[in-house]
């Protein structure tokens, strides 16, 4: 369900699809608008958001299954909160998106600043670009993908997931991180504490070929070009000797 | 040989037997001292305040005859859906986890019976909680725990945890002993490993973006519920404007004597304001913006008694919220259990390791042997009593100093024991017109 670029769009392709202006009728209106789907589904379910201007909180809490695009710059938490839809940003993304998502496929085709995917819980972040610091902070479940490098403390205190870089990654990659994956394809500026490289076994490969297929990069990485790295678990419980580590 | 007199042998103040005690302890096993519950030291607190009452210069209400409303309105600077409760007490946040299902069960039932709201806590909203709880608070705190839009939308007031007065600056603690099948599955995380919850939430840092966040929540949930914005008393006055600015529409304040499930002991005891400090720099940022009574004020922390309420309303709040207390209700600490406590080498009234989950009264445990023992719908009924003895008192202070409504009360009716309660609330020391730092006063 995923919209090709504008220059491609056909006049066919633009007719199912619901155009809003942002800046003519407002934020309040288009969240109330796509939220009102959860209780009465209609046929108009391709919709592209227009005249964005980086507006804060666009498309959050989307509870159905859309397919969204943003065309523009946005400001934070772009689909935050987003369940089952698909939302895509052409564009570059602001702080906080796709905050907390709990499933569904959210797409940034330009950069995304701090906190891409913070806490997310469930369904699949794709970056084209680059994503700034923490991006993926306290994951709990989600699945991201990078097409470009990472900033520093990057997935602090995750807790499930997969983060894959195909870039590089930023310092301190993976403080204090509990269960998630991490997959990185470039150089990795330092580990933060507690997290360690770790063997790609075979069902590594796999499960890393999979999310390179899922996050639209299979043609441009394979899995054998990256490094895993996790939780070395030694500050599960607390030891006073790792003191200088927390 | 003669037998001089001697010195007799004498303890230092300084180096206490409770403060060697501690040296010893943590010399022999590394670790610093983590226990729940708020500040245990003597601080300036409502205690040190007195009511005035009334005389010939106003004049009393008539107990039980003549009317002393208790209800109050939170969320209407905002809110499409603000709350109304019949009585100024509210149940504070306390997180499933650090409290059994039973327990927080019990929150719910109570807070109902007695017209009140409760709230979640870190790790997110139980069933248990929601189906027993008319009105309920969910809290949104840095660990997320839990964290989903579809209890945003089915809580009745969201709770922007910023901080706690038991530790302002910082985060959770919930250490492994507690970590059954059940909580971990609601925090996403491996079974009976420790969980430090992070203190500073993940996708915002300072006002601008707590702004932004503030939007990001009210477009989620339609602008229906209030937003609160809950802070530890560390600078109400700046917490409390800023807060204000990035949109809250009831700020909670949380002096140093509140309550929390487990928290180092150095933590407790010297970070933070007390709460008597803190209500009028709240009140001040408020009035300062013409906002009191916009956005509405809930104090928290050592809040005990009417008398307590009443106190905390007489100078500027509107409601009040209590943790330490309401667990007491239900039994927390009762020397029923003293034989119990004995065992865990403690005693009735201060038994604080609730870190440990080995709580006799089945309340701050996830012990299904513990918790058990727990009866929801008795503890529910106590707490109902409690909050409902609580209202009736507040109104007797009320109607004692002619006020048809308890947020009528005010400064004026107050007056301090101690010059340090005098200059922490700004009212008079008792028999004089002396606010030190403010007046100088004829007397
Ligand atoms: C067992 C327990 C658990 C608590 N858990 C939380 C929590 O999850 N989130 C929070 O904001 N405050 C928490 N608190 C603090 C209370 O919300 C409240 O600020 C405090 O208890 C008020 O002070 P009081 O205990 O003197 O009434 C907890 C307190 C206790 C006693």
């Amino acid at each position: 369900m995923l919209h090709t670029a504008t220059a491609e769009l056909t006049a066919a392709d633009r007719e199912g699809v619901k155009v809003f202006d942002l800046t003519a009728h407002g934020l309040r209106a288009l969240n109330q608008a796509l939220h009102d789907f959860r209780r009465n589904p209609t046929n108009e379910t391709v919709w592209e958001i227009v005249n964005t201007k980086g507006a804060h909180a666009i498309a959050v809490g989307v509870d159905a299954p859309l397919d969204i695009t943003v065309r523009g710059t946005t400001g934070y938490y772009c689909a935050g909160m987003n369940k089952q839809a698909t939302i895509r940003i052409d564009g570059s993304a602001g702080p906080g998106t796709a905050e907390n998502m709990m499933s569904g496929t959210v797409i940034v085709e330009g950069d995304a600043s701090q906190y891409a995917g913070a806490t997310g819980r469930g369904g699949l972040l794709v970056i084209k670009g680059n994503a700034s610091s923490r991006c993926g902070i306290s994951m709990k479940g989600i699945d991201i993908v990078v097409h470009g490098n990472i900033g520093h403390m990057s997935a602090f205190m995750a807790q499930s997931g997969s983060l894959v870089v195909l870039g590089d990654a930023g310092e301190a990659l993976g403080d204090s991180l509990y269960e998630a994956r991490i997959y990185v394809r470039g150089q990795v500026k330092s580990l933060g504490a507690d997290c360690i490289e770790k063997e790609m076994r075979p069902e590594h490969y796999e499960h890393l070929e999979a999310l390179l297929r899922r996050g639209l990069a299979d043609g441009k990485a394979r899995p054998e070009e990256f490094r895993r790295y996790g939780s070395a678990r030694k500050l599960y419980t607390f030891n006073i000797d790792n003191a200088s580590s927390y | 040989m003669t037998e001089f007199p001697r010195t007799p042998p004498r303890q230092s103040w300084t180096f206490s037997n409770d403060a060697n005690a501690e040296i010893r302890r943590a010399a022999a096993t590394g670790i610093y001292d983590i226990r729940g519950g708020g500040s245990k030291r003597k601080l300036p607190h409502f205690d040190d305040l007195l009511f005035l009452g009334a005389s010939i210069s106003r004049y009393p209400l008539e107990g039980y005859r003549e009317k002393c409303s208790t209800d109050v309105w939170l969320g209407t600077r905002h809110a499409k859906k603000p709350i109304h409760l019949d009585i100024p007490i509210t149940i504070a946040g306390m997180s499933f986890g650090a409290l059994s299902g039973p327990a927080k069960e019990a929150l719910g039932r109570g807070a109902t019976e007695a017209g009140t709201s409760t709230t979640t806590g870190d790790g997110g909203m139980t069933e248990e909680e929601r189906g027993h709880s008319k009105t309920l608070v969910y809290q949104y705190l840095p660990s997320r725990y839990g964290m989903n839009p579809d209890d945003l939308r089915r809580a009745d007031a969201i709770e922007v945890v910023v901080g706690q007065g038991a530790k302002p600056g910082g985060g959770g603690m919930l250490l492994g002993q507690k970590i059954s099948d059940r909580v971990a599955e609601m925090r996403n995380l491996p079974k009976g490993i420790d969980q430090r919850s992070a203190c500073r939430h993940p996708d915002w840092t300072g006002p601008d973006d707590l702004e932004i966040k503030i939007l990001e929540l009210r477009e989620i949930t339609d602008w229906e519920k209030p937003i609160y914005v809950k802070v530890g008393g560390a600078r109400p006055y700046y917490d409390t404007a800023l807060a204000v600015k990035a949109g809250a529409d009831v700020v909670v304040v949380d002096g140093m004597q509140g309550g929390t499930a487990a928290t180092q002991d150095v933590f407790i005891e010297h970070v933070g304001m007390p709460t008597l400090a803190c209500i009028p720099q709240a009140v001040k940022a408020l009035q300062d913006l013409g906002m009191h009574r916009e956005v509405q004020l809930i104090v928290s922390g050592g809040i005990r008694s009417g008398a307590d309420v009443a106190k905390a309303l007489a100078l500027g709040a509107d409601a009040v919220a209590i943790g330490s207390a309401a667990l007491v209700a239900l039994g927390d600490n009762d020397p029923v259990y003293e034989e119990e406590y004995r065992k865990l080498g403690t005693t009735a009234g201060a038994y604080d390791d609730w870190h440990e989950g080995k709580d006799p009264a089945g309340i701050t445990t996830q012990d299904p042997e513990l918790f058990g023992r727990f009866d929801p719908v008795l503890g529910g009924r106590r707490l109902k009593n409690y909050l409902k003895v609580m209202t009736l008192e507040a109104q007797t202070i009320a109607r004692a100093c002619g006020k048809s409504h308890v947020h009528n009360l005010e400064p004026e009716d107050l007056c301090a024991l101690t010059i340090e309660a005098a200059a922490m609330a700004g009212v008079p020391l008792a028999g004089t017109s002396w606010i030190p730092g403010r007046s100088g006063g004829p007397f």
